[in-house]
């Protein structure tokens, strides 16, 4: 386990580098996240996104599906793969402060 | 620790369900990872592709000895009763709801989005002439026919996977 210092605050993080608290997320540490992913401004259709994990994961204990997200959320695959390039599912859901995705679609 | 994967290069040559889903929940989870990925479909393969065909993807219920009823830990399905009729049907559509349920889109849908996933999507030149097929057979997400040749120049640094 590990804990790093962002924006004077300490945060404690997983094996896989995600945050270890769901509580201890807001929008300034998902910013935080977006550079250290390479992603220098969150557009309002990535907090889409971020917001649709984020329901979906409290109601459901997990990131939801790649097909779900598309289906349900508004943004298309296409997009998904361009506002989070490099592995959205994973991104993403550092970004919304969540574990690592444990499904396979 | 080791080198990350790059690039994946997965072929798909059997038309059965479980012989086109494999690759395809593969080639997914790839670019889900932020791996290049491309598939290659080749011989019977070639049916996950083909527009009269992909929608009709069915489970093989003879000649399959891991085929069980009513679920995978039910029972061994006689071999014989593989063949009445209707069984390879009633076999697939339990498993097609197993699938929904796991978010598994069906074939036509998969292909779909794993195109704009950014994958590119192949037929085995050698395969589409001994069938007579031409490029209006395939869907649209088709990126073209190649021969092999073709092939490995594009995977090109990738792990090739055969399924």
């Amino acid at each position: 386990m590990e804990t790093i210092d962002f924006i004077g605050r300490k945060l404690e993080l997983d094996a896989d580098g995600h945050l270890k608290n769901f509580n201890d997320w807001d929008k300034e540490v998902a910013q935080e996240f977006a550079k250290l992913e390479g992603i220098n401004e969150l557009t309002e259709r990535h907090w889409i996104v971020i917001e649709y994990m984020r329901k979906e994961f409290k109601e459901n204990g997990d990131a939801p599906s790649i097909r779900k997200l598309t289906k349900e959320s508004g943004v298309d695959t296409k997009e998904l793969y361009a506002l989070f390039p490099k592995g959205p599912a994973k991104k993403a859901a550092k970004i919304a402060g969540l574990p690592k995705p444990k499904g396979c679609i | 620790m080791s080198e990350k994967i790059e690039k994946v290069s997965i072929i798909i040559s059997r038309g059965s369900l479980d012989g086109i889903y494999p690759g395809l929940i593969m080639a997914n989870g790839a670019r889900m990872e932020g791996i290049e990925a491309t598939l290659f479909f080749t011989f019977f393969g070639l049916h996950g592709i083909i527009n009269k065909k992909m929608d009709k993807i069915k489970i093989a219920t003879v000649g399959n000895p891991a085929m069980c009823v009513p679920s995978a830990m039910g029972p061994g399905l006689p071999t014989w009763m593989g063949a009445i009729p209707g069984m390879s049907w009633f076999a697939t559509s339990m498993m097609k709801k197993e699938m929904e349920k796991l978010d598994i889109p069906p074939v036509r849908e998969f292909i779909e989005m794993i195109s704009d996933a950014g994958c590119e999507i192949y037929a085995c030149k050698a395969t589409v002439d001994m069938f007579h097929l031409t490029k209006d057979d395939f869907c649209p997400q088709v990126n073209g026919i190649i021969s092999v040749g073709e092939f490995y120049e594009k995977s090109a640094g990738a792990q090739i996977i055969f399924t």
